[in-house]
């Protein structure tokens, strides 16, 4: 049986512009301009238990407004939604038992009072037993290191240490089905990987499903077999990570640093032969070419580059993901 | 309702907020002093020679006015700008991720604040009042009793308004304006700063009508004896009216409230 089975679901926004002058501001009195925007346009998605999937897309593609409707905090304008069974409105109480949910921007522990108070009153909240809490509880906090700060309130805590109360406080009741909206948002990297551990660890000894969006793709690299990607409110794509590489430009990507400013023209021009793809780097007169083919091109490319242009440094990287993710995201699927 | 101890627990939590914040508890007891004593000077000029007024003595008036007040301190809360503000930054819908009611977790917040004030302030302050104040408090234990009564309902009902304030915002976004309204009307329509029966004969009748004398009129006046007899179940019959016909109003509003639920941001 599948954990989150989702048929059509659509979300959509209106949004009400206001007209300009007194004038305008009195017609607003009696009909108002309004856009409706789609965030998220008839996706259809199926998790099945135990899974881990990386629900990826640029900002404002609509992945927290997905979260949003499988937790049962929005409803949908249109579509089928059932988590765990159960629709999350309809039977929200009950529902709301079965998920842990952490929004990596919007903290859910009471700000003024010690973490050790939040986590004793959600234990009531979620009835759970003394055994089960001196069991499950001791282990998720001695894993995510947080025992020094449970008698701080939250307002003194750091990010970082924040997070990790945040997603500890998620799983109090030991839930079966865990939505992270950017679980890692703002953190450096040994609490990413902390909690990059920690969700591994519980995914493989309570067959957690995870479903979690980030920006950081290593996070997906370190955790997720599937990623789901959504452009605009649409799927574009939904299968494993390698895949997705795969599929994608199989080629090598050379960083070339010039001494003095080049242009694309110039560089297209010389390089007319090959399968080559020019791209501004990150650092100034850095320009990166992603080839398709073989070693031989690659280096009769450099060469080429080389003989017209003097070079400072030159690098050979593998297409990273995060390369093939950004071409999606700048130019669509279209590639084959 | 079903988890007792989890409400319990709300209790004590905000209990412990309150006192990581003390500070604004010692400026209200402050406050409340200076209303207090000022009230009382003014009542002793009105009164000059005359023995009572619309049927209460001096002393009675006193008691009343001191009563009101510490009452007051157990009734009164700010959930509704506890809810308006959540309501804004978008935390109420977050709120829908845990099992239980929203409206009754903010009611028992409420409760917590109220008994919290009802220890640390109404209590200390009556014996200080009491030293400073010529006050008459009834040896009447059954007094005590459905006084006691009285304001868990003036609770209730001035609970029950904060929450229909604090949900209006769903409707309107911007309701600082009608919270201080709310809180005006109630301090004058509740017999807090004027027991009812000084009022004109109309206006009397028109606050007949409204839940308003339920927060404060009816304690006060269990408290001094200005209501005797079956003049007290009456009373506390209205207060239970209120109780539960206001219930009507903040579930329809609550049910179209969560169809308007918006998150922002995030
Ligand atoms: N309450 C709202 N009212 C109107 N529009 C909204 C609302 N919430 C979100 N949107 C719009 O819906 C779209 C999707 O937003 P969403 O928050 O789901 O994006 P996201 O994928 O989570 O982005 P990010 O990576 O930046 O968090 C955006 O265009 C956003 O402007
Ligand atoms: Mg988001």
């Amino acid at each position: 049986m599948n954990v989150i089975e989702v048929e059509g679901l659509r979300k959509e926004f209106k949004s009400y512009s206001s007209r300009s002058g007194l004038k305008g501001a009195f017609r607003d009195l009696f009909t108002r301009n309004y856009k409706t925007l789609r965030a998220v346009d008839d996706i259809s998605l199926h998790v099945k238990q135990g899974e881990m999937v990386g629900y990826i897309g640029e900002n404002g593609a609509g992945k927290s407004t997905t979260i949003k409707m499988l937790t049962g905090i929005l409803t949908p304008t249109a579509g089928n939604v059932t988590v765990n069974g159960m629709n999350p409105h309809k039977e929200r109480e009950k529902f709301v038992r079965t998920i842990g949910v952490v929004f990596g921007q919007r903290s859910q522990l009471w700000w003024d009072i010690a973490v050790q108070e939040s986590f004793r009153l959600l234990k009531k909240v979620y009835k759970v037993s003394d055994e089960e809490y001196e069991t499950h509880m001791k282990e998720v906090i001695r894993t995510l290191e947080i025992e020094p700060l449970l008698d701080k309130p939250v307002r003194k805590l750091s990010l970082g240490q924040r997070m990790r109360c945040e997603l500890a406080a998620a799983l109090i009741h030991n839930p079966p089905l865990l939505f992270l909206d950017e679980p890692t948002i703002g953190l450096d990297v040994l609490v990413k990987m902390k909690i990059r551990g920690f969700l591994k660890e519980i995914n493989r000894k309570y067959k957690t499903t995870i479903l979690l969006t980030t920006h950081d793709l290593a996070d997906i690299e370190a955790l997720c077999d599937r990623v789901v990607l959504l452009d605009e409110g649409k799927i574009i794509y939904d299968g494993r990570l390698d895949e997705l590489q795969k599929n994608w430009v199989e080629g090598k990507q050379v960083h070339f640093e010039f001494q003095h400013p080049v242009d694309k023209p110039a560089l297209e021009e010389i390089s007319r032969e090959y399968p080559v793809i020019w791209r501004q780097g990150e650092r100034v007169n850095q320009w990166v070419a992603t080839i398709d083919g073989e070693d031989d091109t690659v280096s009769k490319l450099m060469s080429v580059v080389m003989l017209h242009h003097a070079i400072s440094d030159v690098k050979l990287n593998k297409v990273s993901t995060e390369e093939i993710i950004r071409n999606i995201y700048e130019e669509g699927i279209k590639h084959g | 309702m079903g988890n007792f101890s989890m409400y319990v627990e709300m209790i004590r939590i905000r209990f412990l907020m309150m006192l990581a914040y003390r500070t604004n508890y010692y400026s209200g007891i402050l406050i409340y002093s200076i209303n207090i004593g000022a009230y009382y000077f003014l009542w002793q000029a009105i009164y000059g020679t005359q023995e009572s007024i619309q049927g209460m003595s001096v002393s009675q008036m006193t008691t009343y006015v001191a009563i009101a007040w510490m009452a007051r301190a157990f009734y009164f809360n700010n959930i509704d700008r506890e809810i308006s503000q959540e309501i804004q930054d978008g935390k109420v819908a977050v709120e829908m991720i845990r099992p239980y009611h929203y409206l009754g977790v903010k009611t028992m917040q409420g409760l917590g604040e109220g008994l919290f004030r009802l220890l640390f302030f109404s209590v200390p302050g009556m014996i200080i009042i009491w030293l400073a104040f010529p006050i008459d408090f009834s040896n009447q234990w059954s007094v005590w009793a459905l006084f006691f009564l009285s304001i868990i309902f003036s609770f209730i009902v001035n609970t029950q308004l904060n929450l229909i304030t604090g949900i209006l915002t769903f409707f309107l976004m911007y309701n600082t304006g009608l919270i201080r309204a709310k809180r005006v009307v109630i301090d004058l329509f509740s017999g807090l700063l004027l027991p009812i029966s000084f009022y004109p004969l109309w206006a009397q009748d028109v606050m007949g009508y409204l839940p308003f004398q339920a927060i404060s009129y009816i304690p006060s006046m269990i408290f001094t004896g200005g209501f005797v007899g079956s003049e007290i179940y009456s009373a506390i019959g209205i207060q239970i009216f209120w109780s539960v016909l206001l219930i009507i109003p903040i579930q329809a509003l609550w049910m179209l409230a969560k169809r308007q639920l918006i998150v922002q941001g995030g």
